[in-house]
Protein backbone atom coordinates (compact mmCIF):
# COMPACT_ATOMS: atom_id res chain seq x y z
CA UNK A 1 0.00 0.00 0.00
CA UNK A 2 1.15 3.52 -0.69
CA UNK A 3 2.66 5.19 2.32
CA UNK A 4 1.93 8.76 3.27
CA UNK A 5 4.78 10.81 4.75
CA UNK A 6 4.85 14.38 6.01
CA UNK A 7 8.00 15.24 4.09
CA UNK A 8 9.65 13.49 1.17
CA UNK A 9 13.04 14.86 0.17
CA UNK A 10 14.64 13.98 -3.14
CA UNK A 11 18.40 14.18 -2.87
CA UNK A 12 20.84 13.67 0.02
CA UNK A 13 23.32 16.42 -0.73
CA UNK A 14 23.86 19.28 1.75
CA UNK A 15 20.36 20.69 1.18
CA UNK A 16 18.56 17.36 1.45
CA UNK A 17 20.48 16.20 4.52
CA UNK A 18 20.00 19.49 6.37
CA UNK A 19 16.31 19.63 5.51
CA UNK A 20 15.78 16.09 6.78
CA UNK A 21 17.55 16.83 10.06
CA UNK A 22 15.34 19.85 10.75
CA UNK A 23 12.05 18.33 9.64
CA UNK A 24 12.59 15.16 11.64
CA UNK A 25 13.67 17.12 14.72
CA UNK A 26 10.21 18.70 14.69
CA UNK A 27 8.59 15.30 14.69
CA UNK A 28 7.59 15.19 11.02
CA UNK A 29 7.77 11.80 9.32
CA UNK A 30 10.60 12.30 6.84
CA UNK A 31 11.85 10.20 3.94
CA UNK A 32 14.98 10.90 1.93
CA UNK A 33 15.30 9.30 -1.48
CA UNK A 34 18.71 9.48 -3.08
CA UNK A 35 20.29 7.81 -6.05
CA UNK A 36 23.74 7.33 -4.55
CA UNK A 37 24.78 4.64 -2.08
CA UNK A 38 26.00 7.23 0.48
CA UNK A 39 24.78 10.65 1.57
CA UNK A 40 26.67 13.74 0.37
CA UNK A 41 25.34 14.61 -3.07
CA UNK A 42 27.98 15.51 -5.63
CA UNK A 43 29.74 18.11 -3.51
CA UNK A 44 30.35 15.70 -0.61
CA UNK A 45 30.26 12.58 -2.75
CA UNK A 46 31.59 9.47 -0.99
CA UNK A 47 32.28 11.60 2.09
CA UNK A 48 31.81 8.70 4.51
CA UNK A 49 34.30 6.41 2.81
CA UNK A 50 36.94 8.99 1.89
CA UNK A 51 40.43 7.88 2.88
CA UNK A 52 42.79 10.23 4.75
CA UNK A 53 44.64 10.65 1.52
CA UNK A 54 41.54 11.76 -0.35
CA UNK A 55 40.49 14.13 2.41
CA UNK A 56 43.90 15.77 2.24
CA UNK A 57 43.74 16.15 -1.54
CA UNK A 58 40.12 17.27 -1.69
CA UNK A 59 40.61 19.86 1.05
CA UNK A 60 38.81 21.44 3.98
CA UNK A 61 35.64 22.45 2.19
CA UNK A 62 35.05 18.85 1.24
CA UNK A 63 36.04 17.38 4.60
CA UNK A 64 33.53 19.56 6.44
CA UNK A 65 30.80 17.54 4.77
CA UNK A 66 31.56 14.79 7.29
CA UNK A 67 29.93 16.78 10.10
CA UNK A 68 26.67 17.23 8.23
CA UNK A 69 26.66 13.60 7.08
CA UNK A 70 27.04 12.37 10.65
CA UNK A 71 24.38 14.79 11.91
CA UNK A 72 22.14 13.32 9.21
CA UNK A 73 22.95 9.73 10.10
CA UNK A 74 22.27 10.37 13.77
CA UNK A 75 19.03 12.27 13.28
CA UNK A 76 16.10 10.42 14.81
CA UNK A 77 13.15 9.71 12.58
CA UNK A 78 14.79 10.13 9.16
CA UNK A 79 13.92 7.27 6.85
CA UNK A 80 16.88 7.39 4.46
CA UNK A 81 16.68 5.24 1.37
CA UNK A 82 19.91 5.32 -0.61
CA UNK A 83 20.00 3.80 -4.07
CA UNK A 84 16.54 5.14 -4.92
CA UNK A 85 15.90 6.60 -8.35
CA UNK A 86 12.78 8.75 -8.59
CA UNK A 87 11.27 8.21 -12.03
CA UNK A 88 7.95 9.99 -11.77
CA UNK A 89 5.90 12.26 -9.57
CA UNK A 90 2.20 11.82 -10.09
CA UNK A 91 -0.74 14.00 -9.04
CA UNK A 92 -0.83 15.04 -5.38
CA UNK A 93 2.86 14.41 -4.97
CA UNK A 94 2.85 10.67 -5.45
CA UNK A 95 6.57 9.99 -5.70
CA UNK A 96 7.35 6.89 -7.75
CA UNK A 97 10.82 5.45 -7.47
CA UNK A 98 12.93 2.43 -8.16
CA UNK A 99 15.11 0.74 -5.56
CA UNK A 100 16.91 -2.57 -5.82
CA UNK A 101 15.15 -3.30 -9.09
CA UNK A 102 11.69 -2.77 -7.61
CA UNK A 103 9.41 0.22 -8.00
CA UNK A 104 7.17 1.64 -5.31
CA UNK A 105 5.52 4.92 -4.37
CA UNK A 106 5.23 7.29 -1.42
CA UNK A 107 2.76 10.13 -1.16
CA UNK A 108 4.38 13.32 0.14
CA UNK A 109 2.55 15.81 2.33
CA UNK A 110 5.35 18.19 1.41
CA UNK A 111 7.84 17.48 -1.32
CA UNK A 112 11.35 18.93 -1.18
CA UNK A 113 13.34 18.88 -4.39
CA UNK A 114 17.00 18.86 -3.40
CA UNK A 115 18.42 17.53 -6.63
CA UNK A 116 21.13 20.16 -6.92
CA UNK A 117 23.01 21.20 -9.98
CA UNK A 118 24.47 19.65 -13.08
CA UNK A 119 27.36 20.95 -15.12
CA UNK A 120 26.50 23.48 -17.75
CA UNK A 121 26.76 21.84 -21.15
CA UNK A 122 29.94 22.89 -22.99
CA UNK A 123 29.34 22.13 -26.67
CA UNK A 124 32.64 22.39 -28.53
CA UNK A 125 33.95 20.66 -31.63
CA UNK A 126 35.07 17.19 -30.54
CA UNK A 127 33.42 17.22 -27.11
CA UNK A 128 31.80 13.82 -27.67
CA UNK A 129 35.15 12.00 -27.95
CA UNK A 130 36.00 9.51 -25.20
CA UNK A 131 38.54 11.14 -22.89
CA UNK A 132 36.57 14.40 -22.79
CA UNK A 133 34.56 14.80 -19.60
CA UNK A 134 33.21 17.53 -17.40
CA UNK A 135 35.53 18.85 -14.70
CA UNK A 136 32.97 17.58 -12.21
CA UNK A 137 33.44 14.05 -13.56
CA UNK A 138 37.15 14.12 -12.75
CA UNK A 139 36.34 15.39 -9.29
CA UNK A 140 33.82 12.61 -8.75
CA UNK A 141 36.44 10.03 -9.80
CA UNK A 142 38.77 11.52 -7.22
CA UNK A 143 36.09 11.49 -4.52
CA UNK A 144 34.65 8.02 -5.07
CA UNK A 145 37.69 6.14 -6.25
CA UNK A 146 40.82 8.19 -5.60
CA UNK A 147 41.48 8.37 -9.33
CA UNK A 148 43.39 11.27 -10.81
CA UNK A 149 44.79 11.85 -14.29
CA UNK A 150 48.24 12.70 -15.44
CA UNK A 151 48.67 15.10 -18.33
CA UNK A 152 45.11 16.38 -18.36
CA UNK A 153 44.08 19.72 -19.85
CA UNK A 154 41.33 21.65 -18.06
CA UNK A 155 39.44 24.19 -20.10
CA UNK A 156 36.69 26.74 -19.55
CA UNK A 157 36.08 28.97 -16.57
CA UNK A 158 34.78 29.06 -13.04
CA UNK A 159 35.94 28.39 -9.50
CA UNK A 160 35.58 24.62 -9.90
CA UNK A 161 38.15 24.61 -12.70
CA UNK A 162 40.78 26.08 -10.38
CA UNK A 163 39.68 23.97 -7.44
CA UNK A 164 40.07 20.79 -9.49
CA UNK A 165 43.47 21.97 -10.73
CA UNK A 166 44.60 22.63 -7.15
CA UNK A 167 43.36 19.21 -6.05
CA UNK A 168 45.19 17.55 -8.93
CA UNK A 169 48.35 19.38 -7.87
CA UNK A 170 47.92 18.00 -4.35
CA UNK A 171 47.24 14.55 -5.77
CA UNK A 172 50.66 14.65 -7.41
CA UNK A 173 49.32 14.93 -10.96
CA UNK A 174 49.19 18.62 -11.89
CA UNK A 175 47.28 19.28 -15.10
CA UNK A 176 49.36 19.68 -18.22
CA UNK A 177 47.64 22.99 -18.91
CA UNK A 178 44.73 25.21 -17.99
CA UNK A 179 43.01 26.86 -20.90
CA UNK A 180 40.80 29.55 -19.43
CA UNK A 181 38.16 31.27 -21.52
CA UNK A 182 37.58 34.44 -19.47
CA UNK A 183 38.20 37.45 -21.75
CA UNK A 184 41.10 39.52 -20.45
CA UNK A 185 39.21 42.78 -20.09
CA UNK A 186 36.45 41.21 -18.01
CA UNK A 187 38.12 41.51 -14.63
CA UNK A 188 38.05 45.32 -14.93
CA UNK A 189 34.40 45.26 -15.87
CA UNK A 190 33.58 43.36 -12.71
CA UNK A 191 35.12 45.92 -10.36
CA UNK A 192 31.80 47.07 -8.86
CA UNK A 193 30.79 43.46 -8.17
CA UNK A 194 34.25 42.75 -6.81
CA UNK A 195 33.90 45.57 -4.31
CA UNK A 196 30.49 44.30 -3.25
CA UNK A 197 32.01 40.84 -2.82
CA UNK A 198 34.56 42.12 -0.32
CA UNK A 199 31.92 41.46 2.32
CA UNK A 200 32.55 37.77 1.67
CA UNK A 201 36.27 38.09 1.27
CA UNK A 202 37.08 34.64 2.61
CA UNK A 203 35.88 33.28 -0.74
CA UNK A 204 38.06 35.69 -2.68
CA UNK A 205 41.11 34.85 -0.59
CA UNK A 206 40.48 31.14 -0.96
CA UNK A 207 40.14 31.55 -4.71
CA UNK A 208 43.35 33.52 -4.94
CA UNK A 209 45.30 31.01 -2.93
CA UNK A 210 44.01 28.18 -5.12
CA UNK A 211 45.12 30.00 -8.26
CA UNK A 212 48.49 30.77 -6.68
CA UNK A 213 49.03 27.12 -5.79
CA UNK A 214 48.33 26.02 -9.36
CA UNK A 215 50.59 28.70 -10.84
CA UNK A 216 53.42 27.90 -8.45
CA UNK A 217 53.33 24.25 -9.37
CA UNK A 218 54.35 25.19 -12.89
CA UNK A 219 51.12 24.37 -14.73
CA UNK A 220 50.93 26.07 -18.13
CA UNK A 221 48.16 28.62 -18.05
CA UNK A 222 46.58 30.12 -21.15
CA UNK A 223 44.17 32.97 -20.55
CA UNK A 224 41.49 34.47 -22.76
CA UNK A 225 41.29 31.33 -24.92
CA UNK A 226 38.90 31.27 -27.89
CA UNK A 227 37.91 28.91 -30.70
CA UNK A 228 38.56 25.80 -28.70
CA UNK A 229 38.40 22.49 -30.54
CA UNK A 230 39.16 18.99 -29.41
CA UNK A 231 40.85 16.63 -31.83
CA UNK A 232 41.11 12.90 -32.04
CA UNK A 233 39.80 9.85 -33.79
CA UNK A 234 38.19 7.30 -31.51
CA UNK A 235 39.40 9.27 -28.47
CA UNK A 236 40.84 12.69 -27.69
CA UNK A 237 44.43 13.30 -28.77
CA UNK A 238 44.79 17.08 -28.58
CA UNK A 239 43.14 20.40 -27.83
CA UNK A 240 43.48 23.40 -30.12
CA UNK A 241 42.69 27.05 -29.30
CA UNK A 242 43.73 30.65 -29.81
CA UNK A 243 45.05 32.78 -26.98
CA UNK A 244 46.48 36.31 -27.23
CA UNK A 245 46.41 36.06 -31.01
CA UNK A 246 48.47 32.85 -31.17
CA UNK A 247 47.23 29.41 -32.19
CA UNK A 248 48.05 26.61 -29.77
CA UNK A 249 47.80 22.85 -29.92
CA UNK A 250 48.45 20.72 -26.87
CA UNK A 251 48.63 16.93 -27.13
CA UNK A 252 46.67 15.19 -24.37
CA UNK A 253 44.47 12.14 -23.81
CA UNK A 254 42.30 13.81 -21.14
CA UNK A 255 40.32 17.02 -21.46
CA UNK A 256 37.98 18.31 -18.74
CA UNK A 257 35.40 20.97 -19.59
CA UNK A 258 33.79 23.44 -17.24
CA UNK A 259 31.65 26.55 -17.55
CA UNK A 260 29.96 26.58 -14.18
CA UNK A 261 26.99 24.61 -12.96
CA UNK A 262 23.25 25.11 -13.47
CA UNK A 263 20.12 23.95 -11.64
CA UNK A 264 19.00 20.43 -12.45
CA UNK A 265 15.47 21.22 -13.63
CA UNK A 266 14.16 17.74 -14.36
CA UNK A 267 11.93 17.36 -11.31
CA UNK A 268 10.61 20.93 -11.12
CA UNK A 269 9.86 20.85 -14.86
CA UNK A 270 8.15 17.47 -14.60
CA UNK A 271 5.95 18.93 -11.86
CA UNK A 272 5.10 21.92 -14.02
CA UNK A 273 6.53 24.50 -11.61
CA UNK A 274 6.95 27.99 -13.08
CA UNK A 275 10.53 28.86 -14.05
CA UNK A 276 12.22 32.07 -15.12
CA UNK A 277 15.39 32.85 -17.02
CA UNK A 278 18.15 34.31 -14.85
CA UNK A 279 20.33 36.27 -17.23
CA UNK A 280 23.18 36.62 -14.72
CA UNK A 281 23.40 32.87 -14.16
CA UNK A 282 22.38 32.16 -17.77
CA UNK A 283 19.98 29.44 -16.79
CA UNK A 284 16.38 28.78 -15.80
CA UNK A 285 15.42 28.76 -12.14
CA UNK A 286 12.15 27.78 -10.51
CA UNK A 287 10.16 30.69 -9.07
CA UNK A 288 10.40 30.44 -5.30
CA UNK A 289 8.70 32.13 -2.35
CA UNK A 290 10.62 33.38 0.67
CA UNK A 291 10.21 29.90 2.15
CA UNK A 292 11.45 28.42 -1.14
CA UNK A 293 8.07 27.03 -2.10
CA UNK A 294 7.55 26.70 -5.86
CA UNK A 295 4.47 27.76 -7.82
CA UNK A 296 3.15 24.25 -7.07
CA UNK A 297 1.76 24.22 -3.53
CA UNK A 298 3.65 22.03 -1.03
CA UNK A 299 6.60 21.62 -3.39
CA UNK A 300 9.86 23.25 -2.26
CA UNK A 301 13.35 23.54 -3.66
CA UNK A 302 16.37 23.52 -1.37
CA UNK A 303 19.90 23.91 -2.68
CA UNK A 304 21.36 24.69 -6.07
CA UNK A 305 18.33 23.30 -7.91
CA UNK A 306 16.76 26.68 -7.11
CA UNK A 307 19.69 28.71 -8.48
CA UNK A 308 23.42 28.41 -7.95
CA UNK A 309 24.56 29.60 -4.53
CA UNK A 310 27.02 26.97 -3.36
CA UNK A 311 27.23 24.22 -0.74
CA UNK A 312 27.04 26.38 2.39
CA UNK A 313 23.90 28.12 1.16
CA UNK A 314 22.44 24.79 0.11
CA UNK A 315 22.75 23.52 3.64
CA UNK A 316 21.15 26.64 5.09
CA UNK A 317 18.35 26.52 2.54
CA UNK A 318 17.72 22.91 3.51
CA UNK A 319 17.37 23.89 7.15
CA UNK A 320 15.17 26.82 6.23
CA UNK A 321 12.79 24.65 4.20
CA UNK A 322 12.66 21.96 6.89
CA UNK A 323 11.72 24.58 9.49
CA UNK A 324 9.28 26.40 7.20
CA UNK A 325 7.40 23.14 6.64
CA UNK A 326 7.38 22.45 10.38
CA UNK A 327 5.99 25.94 10.94
CA UNK A 328 3.19 25.24 8.47
CA UNK A 329 2.44 22.03 10.29
CA UNK A 330 2.01 24.02 13.46
CA UNK A 331 5.32 23.22 15.16
CA UNK A 332 7.13 26.11 16.78
CA UNK A 333 10.50 26.95 15.29
CA UNK A 334 11.63 30.04 17.21
CA UNK A 335 13.83 32.70 15.61
CA UNK A 336 15.91 30.34 13.48
CA UNK A 337 14.10 30.97 10.21
CA UNK A 338 14.89 34.69 10.44
CA UNK A 339 18.51 33.97 11.32
CA UNK A 340 18.89 31.63 8.38
CA UNK A 341 17.43 34.19 5.99
CA UNK A 342 19.98 36.76 7.14
CA UNK A 343 22.87 34.32 6.91
CA UNK A 344 21.80 33.36 3.39
CA UNK A 345 21.86 37.02 2.33
CA UNK A 346 25.40 37.39 3.68
CA UNK A 347 26.49 34.21 1.97
CA UNK A 348 25.12 35.45 -1.38
CA UNK A 349 27.33 38.55 -1.51
CA UNK A 350 30.07 36.91 -3.54
CA UNK A 351 27.71 35.53 -6.22
CA UNK A 352 27.24 38.60 -8.47
CA UNK A 353 31.00 38.89 -8.84
CA UNK A 354 31.45 35.20 -9.68
CA UNK A 355 28.49 35.23 -12.05
CA UNK A 356 29.80 38.20 -14.00
CA UNK A 357 33.46 37.18 -14.04
CA UNK A 358 32.69 33.60 -15.02
CA UNK A 359 29.76 34.15 -17.33
CA UNK A 360 29.97 31.28 -19.86
CA UNK A 361 31.98 31.81 -23.02
CA UNK A 362 30.23 32.91 -26.18
CA UNK A 363 31.46 29.80 -27.96
CA UNK A 364 29.43 27.48 -25.77
CA UNK A 365 26.35 29.71 -25.44
CA UNK A 366 26.17 30.13 -29.21
CA UNK A 367 28.04 27.22 -30.77
CA UNK A 368 29.12 27.08 -34.40
CA UNK A 369 26.71 25.52 -36.88
CA UNK A 370 28.81 22.36 -37.16
CA UNK A 371 29.01 21.71 -33.41
CA UNK A 372 26.91 18.89 -31.98
CA UNK A 373 24.72 20.24 -29.19
CA UNK A 374 22.51 17.21 -28.50
CA UNK A 375 24.95 14.44 -27.65
CA UNK A 376 22.36 11.66 -27.58
CA UNK A 377 20.87 12.26 -31.02
CA UNK A 378 23.93 14.02 -32.47
CA UNK A 379 22.11 17.14 -33.60
CA UNK A 380 24.17 20.20 -34.55
CA UNK A 381 23.51 23.83 -33.66
CA UNK A 382 23.17 24.48 -37.42
CA UNK A 383 20.27 22.09 -37.82
CA UNK A 384 18.50 23.67 -34.86
CA UNK A 385 18.95 27.10 -36.48
CA UNK A 386 17.60 25.78 -39.79
CA UNK A 387 14.57 24.31 -38.10
CA UNK A 388 13.88 27.63 -36.38
CA UNK A 389 14.24 29.41 -39.74
CA UNK A 390 11.63 27.03 -41.12
CA UNK A 391 9.24 28.15 -38.43
CA UNK A 392 9.71 25.94 -35.36
CA UNK A 393 8.89 28.35 -32.50
CA UNK A 394 10.35 26.53 -29.48
CA UNK A 395 12.25 23.59 -28.02
CA UNK A 396 9.32 21.17 -28.19
CA UNK A 397 8.78 21.72 -31.91
CA UNK A 398 12.52 21.48 -32.57
CA UNK A 399 12.42 18.27 -30.55
CA UNK A 400 9.74 16.71 -32.70
CA UNK A 401 11.59 17.64 -35.92
CA UNK A 402 15.14 16.79 -34.88
CA UNK A 403 14.76 14.47 -31.86
CA UNK A 404 16.85 16.86 -29.73
CA UNK A 405 16.16 16.03 -26.10
CA UNK A 406 14.49 12.75 -27.04
CA UNK A 407 17.47 10.56 -26.27
CA UNK A 408 18.10 8.94 -22.92
CA UNK A 409 19.37 12.12 -21.20
CA UNK A 410 16.03 13.77 -21.99
CA UNK A 411 17.56 17.15 -22.61
CA UNK A 412 19.59 17.37 -19.41
CA UNK A 413 22.67 18.13 -21.49
CA UNK A 414 21.31 20.00 -24.53
CA UNK A 415 18.29 21.78 -23.01
CA UNK A 416 19.83 25.13 -22.10
CA UNK A 417 21.86 25.30 -25.30
CA UNK A 418 18.80 24.58 -27.43
CA UNK A 419 16.93 27.37 -25.66
CA UNK A 420 19.73 29.87 -26.17
CA UNK A 421 20.25 28.91 -29.83
CA UNK A 422 16.51 29.31 -30.53
CA UNK A 423 16.43 32.56 -28.60
CA UNK A 424 19.36 33.92 -30.60
CA UNK A 425 17.99 32.91 -33.99
CA UNK A 426 14.39 33.92 -33.36
CA UNK A 427 15.10 37.13 -31.45
CA UNK A 428 12.76 35.98 -28.67
CA UNK A 429 13.74 36.08 -24.99
CA UNK A 430 14.69 32.78 -23.33
CA UNK A 431 11.55 33.13 -21.19
CA UNK A 432 9.41 33.26 -24.35
CA UNK A 433 11.33 30.40 -25.97
CA UNK A 434 11.02 28.35 -22.76
CA UNK A 435 12.30 24.81 -22.20
CA UNK A 436 11.50 21.21 -23.06
CA UNK A 437 8.41 19.69 -21.54
CA UNK A 438 9.71 16.97 -19.25
CA UNK A 439 7.77 13.73 -19.14
CA UNK A 440 8.12 10.54 -17.16
CA UNK A 441 10.00 8.37 -16.71
CA UNK A 442 12.82 10.66 -15.56
CA UNK A 443 15.16 7.73 -16.08
CA UNK A 444 14.70 4.65 -18.23
CA UNK A 445 13.16 1.80 -16.34
CA UNK A 446 13.41 -1.88 -17.26
CA UNK A 447 10.08 -2.94 -18.72
CA UNK A 448 9.84 -5.96 -16.45
CA UNK A 449 10.11 -3.69 -13.41
CA UNK A 450 7.37 -1.46 -14.72
CA UNK A 451 5.15 -4.46 -15.39
CA UNK A 452 5.47 -5.55 -11.76
CA UNK A 453 4.59 -2.12 -10.49
CA UNK A 454 1.13 -0.76 -10.03
CA UNK A 455 0.60 2.64 -8.44
CA UNK A 456 -3.16 2.73 -8.11
CA UNK A 457 -3.37 1.28 -4.66
CA UNK A 458 -5.30 3.02 -1.92
CA UNK A 459 -3.35 5.32 0.37
CA UNK A 460 -2.78 4.35 3.90
CA UNK A 461 -1.32 6.06 6.89
CA UNK A 462 2.10 4.73 7.47
CA UNK A 463 1.75 2.40 10.45
CA UNK A 464 5.21 3.37 11.75
CA UNK B 1 46.60 8.71 -17.90
CA UNK B 2 44.58 7.56 -14.88
CA UNK B 3 46.32 6.92 -11.59
CA UNK B 4 45.04 5.84 -8.17
CA UNK B 5 46.18 7.92 -5.23
CA UNK B 6 45.44 5.32 -2.53
CA UNK B 7 47.54 2.20 -1.91
CA UNK B 8 46.46 -0.92 -3.75
CA UNK B 9 43.47 -2.68 -2.21
CA UNK B 10 41.79 -4.26 -5.20
CA UNK B 11 39.37 -6.88 -4.04
CA UNK B 12 36.54 -7.07 -6.57
CA UNK B 13 36.72 -8.42 -10.10
CA UNK B 14 34.21 -8.26 -12.91
CA UNK B 15 34.35 -8.59 -16.66
CA UNK B 16 34.01 -6.02 -19.41
CA UNK B 17 33.61 -7.47 -22.88
CA UNK B 18 35.02 -10.68 -21.43
CA UNK B 19 38.16 -8.99 -20.07
CA UNK B 20 38.78 -9.25 -16.32
CA UNK B 21 38.75 -5.87 -14.56
CA UNK B 22 40.04 -5.35 -11.05
CA UNK B 23 38.09 -2.89 -8.96
CA UNK B 24 38.04 -1.49 -5.45
CA UNK B 25 35.16 -1.27 -3.05
CA UNK B 26 33.39 2.05 -3.60
CA UNK B 27 34.03 1.96 -7.34
CA UNK B 28 31.26 2.19 -9.86
CA UNK B 29 31.56 0.17 -13.04
CA UNK B 30 32.52 3.44 -14.75
CA UNK B 31 35.24 4.40 -12.29
CA UNK B 32 36.77 0.91 -12.31
CA UNK B 33 36.88 0.97 -16.10
CA UNK B 34 38.32 4.49 -16.04
CA UNK B 35 41.07 3.35 -13.67
CA UNK B 36 41.86 0.48 -16.04
CA UNK B 37 42.24 2.91 -18.92
CA UNK B 38 39.08 1.75 -20.72
CA UNK B 39 37.34 4.74 -22.23
CA UNK B 40 35.06 3.36 -24.92
CA UNK B 41 31.88 2.26 -23.15
CA UNK B 42 29.27 2.37 -25.87
CA UNK B 43 28.65 3.13 -29.51
CA UNK B 44 26.42 6.09 -30.16
CA UNK B 45 23.00 5.11 -31.39
CA UNK B 46 23.10 7.47 -34.37
CA UNK B 47 26.58 7.46 -35.92
CA UNK B 48 28.01 4.44 -34.12
CA UNK B 49 30.91 6.52 -32.82
CA UNK B 50 32.59 5.52 -29.56
CA UNK B 51 31.47 7.24 -26.37
CA UNK B 52 32.70 7.15 -22.83
CA UNK B 53 32.02 8.69 -19.44
CA UNK B 54 31.16 12.37 -19.50
CA UNK B 55 29.41 13.57 -16.32
CA UNK B 56 29.91 10.67 -13.84
CA UNK B 57 26.73 11.74 -12.04
CA UNK B 58 23.98 10.05 -13.94
CA UNK B 59 22.95 13.01 -16.10
CA UNK B 60 24.39 12.48 -19.58
CA UNK B 61 23.72 8.77 -20.24
CA UNK B 62 26.89 8.51 -22.29
CA UNK B 63 28.13 5.67 -20.09
CA UNK B 64 25.32 3.23 -20.95
CA UNK B 65 26.38 -0.40 -20.81
CA UNK B 66 24.79 -3.82 -20.53
CA UNK B 67 25.05 -5.31 -17.06
CA UNK B 68 24.35 -9.04 -16.73
CA UNK B 69 22.40 -8.89 -19.97
CA UNK B 70 20.30 -5.90 -18.98
CA UNK B 71 20.76 -2.98 -21.39
CA UNK B 72 20.67 0.76 -20.65
CA UNK B 73 22.46 0.69 -17.31
CA UNK B 74 24.41 3.79 -16.38
CA UNK B 75 27.92 2.55 -15.63
CA UNK B 76 28.56 5.60 -13.45
CA UNK B 77 25.57 4.77 -11.23
CA UNK B 78 26.21 1.04 -10.99
CA UNK B 79 28.32 -0.02 -8.00
CA UNK B 80 30.78 -2.79 -8.82
CA UNK B 81 30.16 -6.21 -7.42
CA UNK B 82 31.96 -9.49 -7.81
CA UNK B 83 31.50 -11.23 -11.17
CA UNK B 84 29.29 -8.66 -12.89
CA UNK B 85 29.33 -9.24 -16.63
CA UNK B 86 29.46 -5.87 -18.34
CA UNK B 87 29.51 -5.18 -22.04
CA UNK B 88 29.28 -2.24 -24.39
CA UNK B 89 25.88 -0.85 -25.21
CA UNK B 90 25.30 -0.91 -28.93
CA UNK B 91 22.32 0.60 -30.68
CA UNK B 92 19.32 2.54 -29.49
CA UNK B 93 17.79 3.14 -26.13
CA UNK B 94 14.12 2.88 -25.27
CA UNK B 95 12.99 5.29 -22.57
CA UNK B 96 9.29 5.73 -23.17
CA UNK B 97 6.52 4.10 -21.20
S1 LIG C 1 28.79 9.42 -17.26
FE1 LIG C 1 27.05 10.69 -17.49
S2 LIG C 1 25.46 9.34 -16.95
FE2 LIG C 1 27.19 8.17 -16.54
Amino acid sequence: MTQLKDVVIIGAGPAGMACAVEAASKGLSTVVLDENPQPGGQIYRAIESATENRLRVLGQDYARGRELASEFRQANGVDYRPGSTVWNIGPDRLVEFSRDGKSSAIRAGHLVVATGAIERPCPLPGWTLPGVTTAGALQILLKTSGITYEGAVLTGSGPLLWLLAAQMVDAGSPPKAIVETVPRERLFRTLPELIAALGAREYLLKGMSMIRKVKRSGVRIHLGAEDIAIEGSGAVSAIRFRSKGTEHRIATDTVALHQGVVPNQQVTRLLGCRHFWDDNQKCFRPELSEDRETSCAHVYVAGDGGGIEGAKSAEMQGRLVGLAIAEKEGRGTGPRITELRLALKREARVRPFLEKLYTPSRQILHPDDATVICRCEEVTAGSVRETVAQGAPGPNQVKSFLRTGMGPCQGRICGLVVTSVISESSGKSPDDVDYYRIRPPLKPLPLAELADYSADMPDSRDPA
Amino acid sequence: MPKRIDPDTETVTFTFEGQIIRARPGDTVASALAASGIRHLRDSAVSGEPRGIFCMMGACFDCLVEVNGQPNRQACMTPVSQDLAVSRQRGGVEVKI
